[in-house]
């Protein structure tokens, strides 16, 4: 990513506060997301990680804070005040879900056109480029098209791109989420449990996925993981949630050894040197 | 359990002696009142009698209809599981499916080309001809809001209505003629579709559902009770029928009429056949219109929303453009049907517009499989046709009807034809490379 600072972060959250009734499932939260770097949100269930994405993404107004996104074109974007719809298009944070939200019907490549909807719908003039079959209109639809083959061969989804997304099995469901996310162009890609339901060959394809993502396409990554081999291996930095505050934030190493997560995760004080075993497992 | 693992080999002997055993023995307990006592006028005075031997035929045709029904209902299941299993071992049924289907398709246009043809003496298959085509274009229109949207829509018989009173109106008030009409009633119909759409932009399903059958019953209801503006149930008649490039359908008279521009002798039946092949032409635009839509952004987008709503937002994806183009379209196609039905009437009223209209379009989309355009064609064939063929069943007629559709839904529960064909393929542009 030229033209990005490593020192300015790619989003800066501020504040950020989410009730439900009385119920303040996020709390106050402030974090700094590196650009094109992985950072990992962790916390045990119910700790406000999915509202946080929520949030983050338009799918949630936030009831009090600032979600700040340094965008290297656009400038400064408040993602808060945006609608969902446009944080994935302007704003270019794209994410995925918990449980997977592809649509079953359509085929794999069909998914990945879905996802390039924006410009394929400009290129169209209303359809009506596209009803005529005019040559702007076919050219756009072949790039579009080579993007999707280019991230299903790079994937190894490619001989899955004909068969419906909904008949696949579920650990290619969700690289086929993650392939179909990527189509967005995202600057910020927000990764919600990529890695459940995955068998450990698969987190292992999918960790060197995310570090291809971040190191050569200077793609920025937010992950929520309960999955340690993920987050313990890929991440740049970590922040822990419990009860939607911020306990924790650091590098691996030093999320290990903080005694707060290991209380939040464990409850107790004690045994701390089986607790660090147990969490970098 | 073991159900389950003899469930492919199919009930025993048994089984099936005691299923229809049941069947037989609620058969006697509904029987005894219905059919062994009956009442006899003896002397001014009514008498209770019995009827027991009638009783005891009907139970045993009911125990023998039951014994037959399920066999062959069992035997049907079986050849479906085969069928699907040889399907999924080859993995080509689909591609050989989607072939088959094409053949089928051209074959129909081929038929609805040379039908008039063939009978241009019969007038009433030419007109029952016509009211299919009716059907099936409205089903075209409907499908696109539920079928490849997925937007449950209730009342799209308000869409009809709208489309038929405005060339009503326009052509008996300002003496517009059919063509002129045409794209000014559908782009009505369309901004009422945008009218009914963005107030449920919210609602899905069930909710949805609702309301569209509240709008299709406002626009019903403000038709019969507004009498100044749309004659109320009197309807407006003497509506103008279209005429051909300007040559009217009339006894030779002082202008050229079409029969004499043509140097034919006039009949009556031109203007039927003129009317059948004009909705054919509306019809096969329509198809052609709907079928490029679906390969087109907009159309991927209509079905990535009826399979899922939320992932189109994180998709960056405008929904409510995208939902408000749907119901538009469906309501101007919608529309044109309706101008067509007024002017092949030359009469409408508030009566042709009733919810049973909505829910038989909508059966057609279902029955013919959502989003299937050929399935449309088959499941209007079916509900008009039925009917039709029926009318010597006299009242009989609708629990015929009834009962095919019952099993048509046993036989395929997700419509005619539901296979979906991709909108684009990896295979297609050279994916061996």
């Amino acid at each position: 990513m030229s033209g990005t600072n490593a020192t300015t972060p790619i989003l800066s959250v501020e504040r950020l506060t989410m009730r439900f009734g009385g119920l303040a499932a996020i709390d106050d939260l402030s974090l700094d997301v590196p650009a094109g770097k992985i950072t990992a949100v962790i916390g045990p269930n119910g700790a406000g990680k999915t509202t946080f994405f929520n949030c983050l993404t338009g799918f949630y107004k936030p009831t009090v804070g600032s979600v700040r996104l340094n965008h290297p074109q656009r400038g400064v974007m408040r993602l808060e005040a945006l609608p969902s719809h446009q944080v994935a298009h302007r704003a270019q944070v794209v994410r995925t879900f918990q449980n997977i939200r592809l649509f079953p019907k359509m085929t794999v490549l069909e998914n990945l056109m879905v996802a390039q909807h924006n410009q394929l719908q400009a290129a169209s003039h209303f359809s009506i480029a596209g009803l005529l079959g005019l040559p702007t209109y076919r050219r756009a639809e072949s790039r579009a098209m080579e993007k999707a083959i280019g991230w299903l061969k790079r994937l190894n989804l490619i001989d899955k791109a004909d068969l419906a997304a909904g008949d696949l099995p579920y650990g290619t469901q969700r690289r086929i989420e993650i392939a179909r996310a990527l189509c967005v162009d995202p600057i910020l890609l927000c990764l919600d449990e990529p890695a459940a339901g995955l068998n450990p060959r698969e987190s292992a394809e999918l960790n060197e996925l995310l570090l291809h993502l971040a190191n050569d396409e200077g793609i920025s990554i937010l992950l929520i993981e309960h999955d340690m081999s993920v987050v313990m291996n890929v991440s740049d930095h970590i922040c822990v949630l419990n009860y939607g505050r911020k306990i924790a934030e650091g590098t691996p190493r030093q999320i290990q050894n903080d005694p707060n997560v290991i209380k939040a995760y464990l409850g107790e004080e004690d045994a701390d040197e089986e607790l660090h075993g147990e969490a970098s497992l | 359990m073991s159900g389950l693992v003899f469930a492919s080999d199919g009930p025993t002997a048994a089984e099936r002696f005691k299923d229809a055993g049941v069947i037989t023995f609620i058969a006697l307990l509904l029987g005894i009142p219905m059919v062994g006592l009956t009442t006899v006028d003896q002397g001014g005075a009514l008498q209770v009698a019995t009827r027991w031997p009638l009783l005891f035929y009907c139970l045993i045709a009911v125990f023998l209809g039951r014994f037959v029904l399920r066999f062959s209902l069992d035997q049907l299941k079986q050849r479906k599981l085969a069928s699907d299993r040889a399907a999924a071992q080859s993995g080509q049924s689909q591609a050989g499916g989607g072939k088959w289907l094409t053949l089928i398709g051209w074959v129909a246009l081929g038929i609805s080309i040379g039908l008039p043809v063939v009978y241009s003496d019969n007038r009433y298959v030419v007109d029952t001809a016509t009211t299919v085509l009716i059907y099936v274009m409205l089903g075209w229109g409907l499908n696109v809001v539920v079928g490849l949207a997925g937007l449950l829509d209730l009342g799209y018989v308000a869409f009809y209505a709208v489309g038929a009173y405005s060339y009503a109106l326009l052509s008996t008030q300002f003496g517009w003629g059919f063509w002129e009409a045409l794209p000014v009633a559908g782009a009505t119909a369309a901004s009422f579709g945008i009218l009914l759409g963005w107030p449920t932009l919210r609602l899905r399903g069930d909710y949805l559902a609702i309301v569209t059958l509240g709008f299709g019953e406002i626009i019903r209801v403000i038709l019969v009770n507004w009498t100044d503006f749309s004659g109320g149930p009197n309807g407006i008649s003497s509506i103008p029928r279209p005429s051909f490039f300007g040559l009217p359908f009339k006894p030779p008279g002082d202008d050229p009429t079409f029969a004499s521009f043509f140097g034919l002798e006039y009949s009556p039946a031109h203007r039927i056949v003129f009317l059948y092949y004009l909705i054919l032409v509306l019809a096969l635009l329509t198809n052609l219109l709907v079928k490029r839509l679906r390969k087109l952004p907009v159309g991927r987008a209509w079905e990535a929303m009826r399979e899922d709503e939320i992932a189109c937002k994180a998709m960056g994806m405008n929904v409510t453009n995208v939902k408000l183009s749907a119901f538009a379209l469906g309501a101007m196609l919608g529309g044109f049907a309706g101008v067509f039905f007024a002017a092949r009437q030359g009469f409408i009223s508030p009566e042709s517009f009733t919810f049973n209209e909505s829910a038989i379009i909508l059966a057609i989309v279902v029955l013919g499989g959502m989003g299937s355009q050929l399935g449309v064609v088959l499941a209007s064939l079916v509900l008009v046709l039925l009917p039709e063929l029926g009318r010597d069943f006299a009242e009989y007629r609708m629990l015929l009807f009834g009962a095919a559709m019952i099993l048509i839904m046993i036989w395929k529960p997700s419509g005619i034809l539901s296979h979906r064909e991709p909108t684009l393929r990896y295979a297609a542009k050279g994916g061996q490379a």
